[in-house]
């Protein structure tokens, strides 16, 4: 009973805090507006990009995390750590990261130009889907990967000792777990890009590239129009919440019973090591090259960064800790298919029209510039809980089934349950959830616009002030700053969840 | 929700203390734009000037300015604001939110008549397409050439609906193109790489040689000149004219600070402001003479034909002239 208390606490908590603030908005604008000319053609255009990027991130990942699960090599640990942090990049640095490599004067174009060959072009929807396949491809095959480290190695021995084809293997054992996995993926990455805004517009090469995002942003910065600012979130709002709908409908629940937590040696992986190794080497070439340009570039401004910085970036930790205890706290009582469904509604709601609807509500009883830092803290919570549920729910889900005759039989109460089978049992996906909601949240510009406090400013907040005063080079600093301090923590959580797990 | 305020409550006293000031000390309570704070901005250097005459307390706010003011409404603690453009002077005044100032005008250097009651501006720039001498060495010689220019020309530009400086772009063109003002968007069309959402997005990619101009400020090559000692970024002047950018300060009807306030405005046209804004916020003094500009602002190539509209003609023309950039680019 007390677990469905807390449960349910949870989930109305979340329902209040991203429904709470668009009404918030509504009510304070002066009666809903009708759309502008662009409005349609941004949304067919947000769909389209969305469906796109996410098909891209999802399928590529297959081969990527299959070559991942059935290979072990020296240092596939950090390849793995290394290859998710596009995910956890701030889009401003992650873009620059790409032009350096797929733009004009970009690596790529440098080499085609040297060998003669006509110039590539990224400013377009292809640039726009790359860009988020550079985003997401991470974390569609850390969740894939995931999904593979959980199959007991009892079904591999089964499938050695009976000598299955890989095509019978594939039908077997990695079908269902494609069928179990993927639609989740799918979702969460549509409701990610559904969202974009930055991204599409600096690679979509102009206005035909708009978002609903923007036309969001428009009517709140630009034209103060609440009305439709709020009809344009709940918009995005439904089209992100019939997603998650859809794909937790054709997603098959089934997992793979209970196993004995055996290393998984892998007899297949043995005659597929040639393609298995060009898959992981053009994969962490198209993650990793980006990454490096931003390491270059951002080298030389170190040294120019001073005291703002460094007080910016201690914000910036203290917001990420808060907000991965926050999220882990709201998590794992939500960690199940329905939890799931309610937290795609954090990421589909607009950040713009959260941080507006947050600021009107929390006016009534505090100073909002005193609490920027702790809203931040929460909003980022909020925006991370999908992922965090994604991670955990599958796994949480199949503990919970798979042990019940077990709590049963032993009359477990709950505290022991907890600390005893459940916790520990996912040891690894809270390692992981932990690491990415502390990456995103130390990444995250999110709601701390409307109301900045100079003293309290985040990392990311500091790199465009740099940018917006023509520091250019301290803002690559700032950025390379950013971007490593992110994965610092993303790889202590992480690691900290695989003490003792090989895998 | 337990966790929440668990996690929170550490960081909450923090603030609490971190801001506690002495309470005979009057607080002028500022709101600027974001970059101002910055140790790079104008912020830090505008608080040490005033403070060192006012015997109190400027504690900037930075973050939206006109957004938060009006979610706000007459409960705003705000006492002056700081860095509002043109664009959103009528939404303002119509909110009764603002105050007049009382100032004199007579000190402005603008090359536009002010007699704005409400509205005192500290410094301005013109719009313009930026480029560097050494990869561009004949750039387009006036606005007719820019949409003549091979197609291999490459600029960005930043989105009207987004940005400040996107906003004056599409007024510029429709000042000089009027009706023609989409057809015109049309030829520029094949030119443009990316709009971005900022200044500061398109201005990173020119620096990072993603473009060959970039729209910015008759400004911008004067942080090159004086900043990095570098002649070789300038804006490129069109016979056609350039559009007028210029900041303002405005005093809050509600301020419980009236005389501070009062003397805010007084000091932001006056010349220790006047002296320290060219390089401090990289734009023109609003009200010193050319003679007494930094040396690296008297180099700069400006217009001789500067384009304006009225807020109220920008409010009626603002619609068309977005919607024509919008369908020029779609083509």
């Amino acid at each position: 009973m007390a677990a469905r208390l807390v449960a349910i606490t949870a989930a109305l908590a979340l329902a209040c805090l991203t429904l709470g603030p668009v009404l918030a908005v509504l009510l304070r604008a002066d009666g809903v507006t009708r759309l502008a000319p662009g409005d349609w053609q941004a949304l067919r255009f947000t769909l389209w990009q969305a469906v796109l990027s996410a098909a891209f991130s999802v399928l590529c990942a297959v081969p990527v995390a299959r070559a991942l699960a059935r290979q072990s090599f020296p240092g596939r640990g950090l390849l793995v750590a290394l290859m998710g942090a596009p995910f956890i990049l701030p889009v401003i640095v992650a873009v620059m990261g790409l032009i350096a490599v797929f733009g004009q004067a970009g690596l790529l174009n440098d080499g085609l130009r040297a060998l003669g060959g006509p110039a590539l072009d990224i400013y377009g929807l292809h640039g726009v889907v790359l860009a988020h396949v550079f985003f997401n491809l991470p974390l569609a095959t850390r969740m894939l990967l995931q999904g593979w480290l959980a199959i007991p190695a009892e079904r591999f021995r089964l499938a050695a000792s009976l000598g299955l084809t890989r095509r019978a293997q594939f039908r077997l054992i990695e079908l269902p777990l494609l069928r179990r996995v993927l639609p989740g993926a799918f979702a969460v990455i549509f409701v990610i890009c559904l969202t974009s805004f930055a991204v599409a517009l600096t690679l979509g090469g102009g206005p035909r590239a708009t978002t609903v995002e923007l036309a969001i942003y428009q009517a709140m910065r630009f034209d103060f129009d609440l009305g439709r600012a709020a009809l344009l979130a709940l918009m995005q709002l439904g089209l992100g919440l019939a997603a998650g709908i859809v794909a937790l409908t054709v997603s098959q629940g089934s997992g793979f019973g209970i196993g004995r937590d055996r290393i998984v040696p892998r007899w297949d992986g043995r005659g597929r090591r040639g393609v298995d190794a060009c898959v992981i080497v053009l994969a962490a070439a198209f993650l990793l090259v980006p990454l490096a340009m931003v390491v270059l570039r951002g080298l030389p401004g170190l040294a120019l960064l001073g005291a703002d910085t460094a007080r910016a970036a201690g914000h910036s930790l203290a917001v990420a800790l808060a907000s991965t205890a926050l999220c882990l706290a709201w998590a794992l009582p939500l960690a199940t298919r329905r939890g799931e469904l309610l937290a795609l509604m954090a990421i589909a709601i607009s950040p713009l029209v959260l941080g507006a609807g947050l600021f009107l509500m929390l006016r009534s009883f505090v100073n909002p510039f005193s609490m920027a830092l702790p809203v931040t803290a929460l909003v980022n919570a909020l925006m991370a809980l999908p992922f965090a549920l994604r991670i955990l729910s599958t796994e949480a889900e199949a503990v919970r089934a798979d042990f019940s005759r077990l709590r049963a039989t032993l009359r477990l109460t709950q505290a022991a349950w907890l600390r005893l089978v459940f916790l520990p049992r996912l040891r690894r996906p809270i390692g992981f959830a932990a690491g990415l909601t502390a990456a995103l949240a130390m990444g995250d510009l999110g709601v701390i616009a409307l109301f900045a406090d100079p003293d309290r400013a985040t990392l990311p907040l500091q790199v465009y002030r740099l940018m917006g005063a023509y520091q250019m080079q301290a803002a690559a600093g700032a950025a390379l700053l950013l971007l490593a301090l992110s994965f610092a923590l993303f790889w202590l959580f992480d690691r900290g969840g695989r003490v003792n797990a090989e895998a | 929700m337990k966790a929440f305020t668990f996690a929170t409550v550490p960081v909450a006293a923090g603030l609490m203390l971190a801001t506690a000031v002495p309470a005979q000390t009057p607080v002028l309570t500022v709101y600027a734009p974001d970059y101002f704070v910055s140790e790079w901005g104008p912020g830090p250097k505008i608080e040490e000037l005033f403070e060192a005459t006012c015997n109190c307390d400027l504690q900037f706010k930075p973050g939206d300015l006109l957004p938060r003011i009006l979610l706000e409404g007459d409960r705003s603690e705000a006492d002056v604001v700081i860095g509002l453009n043109t664009d959103v002077t009528k939404k303002a005044r119509e909110s009764g939110l603002f105050a007049p100032h009382g100032v004199d005008l007579d000190a402005l250097t603008l090359p536009v008549d002010w007699s704005d009651e409400v509205f005192v501006p500290f410094n301005f720039s013109h719009t313009a397409f930026v480029y560097n001498t050494e990869k561009l060495p004949d750039p387009p010689a006036s606005f007719d050439a820019l949409l003549d220019a091979p197609d291999d020309l490459r600029l960005v530009i930043q989105d009207p609906r987004s940005s400040i400086s996107g906003l004056a772009l599409v007024l510029w063109v429709q000042a000089v193109y009027g009706d023609e003002a989409e057809a015109a968007w049309a030829r520029l069309a094949p030119k443009i790489v990316t709009v971005t959402r900022g200044w500061s997005e398109s201005y990173g990619l020119f620096t990072d040689g993603e473009a060959d101009m970039v729209l910015s400020y008759t400004t911008s090559p004067a942080y090159h000149i004086i900043a990095e000692e570098d002649a070789t970024k300038k804006a490129a002047i069109f016979p056609e004219g350039h559009y007028f950018m210029v900041e303002l300060a405005a005093k809050l009807a509600g301020t419980d600070q009236p005389d501070l306030a009062d003397a805010f405005l007084e000091f932001v046209i006056g010349e220790a402001f006047q002296s320290m804004i060219a390089t401090g916020n990289w734009s023109i003094p609003a009200a010193l003479p050319k003679a007494q500009w930094p040396e690296g602002f008297q180099q700069l190539d400006l217009p001789e034909k500067v384009l304006f509209y009225t807020e109220d003609e920008a409010a009626d023309l603002r619609e068309a002239a977005v919607e024509a950039w919008r369908r020029g680019l779609s083509q």
